[in-house]
């Protein structure tokens, strides 16, 4: 059998596409944060906390409501939205002329907040949400058993990373958007409502951590920790791309979940600081990150 | 100057009468102070947290608040799963709050560098949650009681059985911390000593969100057993993958340290068949059965292993101070070491030399959804394994303070 490295090219094959498989929760969740900042720019810190909250509203719209997998993959984010609208309307729209660290710190302690209330109710060892029997099961590839579920996140991860990708650079709202980004005095003077496209944007964001968090619901554990233990990952990822980059948030996602995952067969007790290391790297020498402008 | 100078002498001597006085109590600041450091937002927050908490406030309240004539007060803390706080944390307490035993909860990182300021204080340190055999081997001190359970006793109860099953050829996933080292370490041994061998193993990271990559690993070496030395939140994730990934087709699945509030979060659809072992089920017989009850009734949780020991235990403390009327590390450890512990927890449990506490543990395969018929009803019991079996023999010790002791 073909090696590399001592490694069998076929187990190889299996770890890259699981890599991809992470990759997804990263592509989604750093465009989410890649979007606010763009347009924002405020530093969404609660984004592990809102992916940790779709996760937790399909597990209570499950076991409260008795509502399933699919509608909830399309209601919990909607309601992670709502939320997110009203965090931006009542707190984060009182900070746009400050710094950004103000954002961040805002963001950072409502993040502290939803996790100790998610982890007082629900406690710390999570909660079971069982894979919907539709994708269950697996399929026996040459190289690997992949199941079901883990092939539709890739598949749904991509299909919204690319919508939302071609809203931003491809539609009329979206160039209302990215003007509003350039220059919202202007923007607002002709006639446009720059405030709510602001907090749409802002929902919208939380909305995409919202969705992955239902897609992580089945195969990770519900719990209210889920969000901490990934997200200073996804600013790396961020960070690496090029902060309000959406392609770049979007490619590195995917890309360094690759990475990661061929980490985790040659030095397996690296896995939890290849990224980091790669983000020195990529600042040492392109400090605007992979995709970025420099400004 | 002169009544300065006067003052002075006299607090020195009333500082010297304090000291020598024989008849005056023994307690010092006439309050017994316990503290419990452990994880209270972590991923080992529900196995101990605040229902360990709400374990010795039960125990407290047992002794209506005061013991010997002194008031019984209560502190806990977050050590946040790191070595430092929790080191830091322990220090204050003792140095400015005047604790006077400290009892921790899970993370051996925190347990072994709590144990040595406690011996250097001189104070009793009450090891619950912290596993590695470390504790009472060869880092063990004459003031550490290693209460519940260790790596060994999990290692010596599971290790045995799924040899004796028919897995010979064993795969290890671990966490990369002195805990999964320790469990990894002791059931290495067991296995060498049953005729097991071991294919391989991966070290992964606290708190790895997503297993599944060592997992295709795992299967591909081809080995029977696939042994997660590793607790908590990754276990539970590590389970929940191997259901995905199909991994219990190919290899038997086997927990080395699991408590009841992960079987819990799991569900028994994931969980079922599971071999693990435990120090106390909450369903064992009718007195474990009336303390679950009460503990769920204040927590509305069935309790784990290791609240059900942090009860034990601050019972057991408050014995000692009661019988002897003092509150000093020798005197207390002495006494607890001399006296069989009987309670809900443990019968006939025996605090050795080394600090570890002897007592029979519990080999428990967990149940199918059909065969659990009422709430928290997950365990069955498959094999008692009498104390002597599950802890470090004379022989296997290194803790200087058993081997160089004459008894």
């Amino acid at each position: 059998m073909a090696t590399l490295f001592g490694v069998p090219l076929q187990a190889l094959s299996g770890q890259l596409l699981l890599g991809l498989i992470n990759g997804s929760f990263y592509a989604i969740l750093s465009l989410g944060l890649a979007v606010i900042f763009g347009l924002l720019n405020i530093i969404n810190f609660a984004h592990g906390a809102q992916y940790m909250m779709g996760a937790f509203v399909a597990w209570m719209l499950l076991n409260y409501a008795g509502v399933g997998y699919w509608p909830a993959l399309l209601i919990a984010p909607v309601f992670v939205g709502l939320s997110g609208v009203l965090l931006e309307r009542v707190l984060i729209a009182r900070l746009y002329k400050l710094d950004h660290l103000y954002g961040l710190l805002l963001t950072f302690g409502v993040a502290l907040i939803v996790q100790g209330l998610f982890r007082n109710h629900f406690g710390a060892s999570g909660l079971p949400y069982a894979i919907p029997a539709e994708l269950s099961g697996g399929h026996r590839l040459p190289f690997m058993f992949l199941p079901t579920y883990r092939g539709w996140v890739v598949v749904a991860s991509l299909a919204v990373c690319l919508a939302t990708w071609l809203a931003i650079e491809k539609t009329k709202l979206g160039a209302y958007l990215r003007a509003a980004t350039e220059n919202p005095a202007l923007v607002q003077a002709f006639g446009v409502n720059v405030p709510l496209l602001l907090t749409l944007t802002y929902g919208f964001g939380v909305a995409l951590a919202g969705f992955a968090g239902v897609l992580a619901a089945p195969v990770l554990s519900v719990n209210p920790n889920m969000g901490a233990d990934i997200i200073i990952v996804v600013f790396a990822v961020v960070v690496i791309g090029g902060m309000g980059s959406i392609l770049g948030a979007i490619v590195t996602g995917f890309g360094l979940g690759v990475v990661e995952g061929l980490v985790k067969v040659f030095y397996p007790e690296g896995s939890a600081t290849v990224i980091f290391v790669i983000m020195a790297l990529v600042l040492l020498v392109k400090p605007a990150g992979l995709f970025g402008r420099t400004a | 100057m002169i009544s300065k100078a006067r003052l002075l002498a006299g607090a020195a001597m009333l500082g010297l009468a304090a000291q020598d006085a024989p008849a005056a109590a023994q307690v010092s600041g006439d309050t017994i102070k316990i503290g419990l450091i452990t994880d209270m937002s972590g991923m080992y927050a529900d196995a101990d947290g605040s229902g360990g908490a709400e374990a010795v406030r039960m125990a407290i309240e047992d002794f209506g608040g005061e013991v010997a004539g002194n008031k019984i007060e209560f502190v806990v803390a977050d050590h946040q799963n790191k070595a430092d706080i929790g080191a830091a944390r322990v220090r204050e307490w003792i140095d400015r709050d005047g604790v006077d035993m400290v009892i921790a909860g899970p993370n051996s990182s925190v347990g072994l560098a709590v144990a040595k300021i406690a011996a250097d204080k001189k104070k009793p340190f009450i090891a619950i949650g912290s596993t590695s055999s470390r504790l009472t081997n060869e880092e063990c001190t004459p003031f550490t009681i290693h209460y519940a359970y260790d790596t060994v006793s999990l290692s010596k109860g599971t290790g045995a059985a799924v040899v004796a099953d028919g897995g010979k050829s064993w795969f290890f996933l671990t966490a990369d911390y002195v805990f999964g080292a320790s469990i990894e370490k002791d059931t290495r041994a067991v296995i060498a000593a049953k005729g097991g061998t071991v294919a391989g193993s991966i070290k992964h990271p606290l708190g790895a969100s997503d297993f599944s990559s060592f997992l295709l690993q795992a299967q591909g070496s081809g080995a029977d057993v696939l042994a997660l030395a590793n607790a908590g939140a990754d276990t539970i994730n590590a389970i929940k993958a191997a259901d995905e990934f199909g991994v219990g087709q190919s290899m038997k699945l086997v927990a080395m340290n699991m408590y009841l509030t992960d079987v819990h979060a799991l569900g028994l659809q994931v969980a079922k068949g599971l071999y693990m072992t435990d120090g106390w089920y909450w369903d064992l017989n009718d007195e474990t059965r009336a303390w679950g009850k009460k503990f769920f009734d204040r927590t509305n949780k069935m309790p784990t292993l290791l609240q059900v020991a942090d009860y034990s235990a601050v019972r057991t403390y408050l014995e000692a101070v009661k019988a002897t009327g003092a509150d000093d590390g020798e005197t207390i450890v002495a006494r607890m070491k001399a006296t069989p512990v009987n309670d809900v927890f443990v019968k006939d449990g025996v605090i050795r030399p080394d600090g570890r506490m002897v007592h029979d543990m519990y080999l428990m395969q967990v149940k199918t959804p059909e065969e659990s018929k009422y709430p928290w009803d997950y365990y069955k019991l498959v094999k008692v394994i009498p104390g002597e079996d599950a802890a470090t023999s004379k022989a296997e010790s290194r803790c200087t303070l058993w081997t160089n002791a004459t008894q």
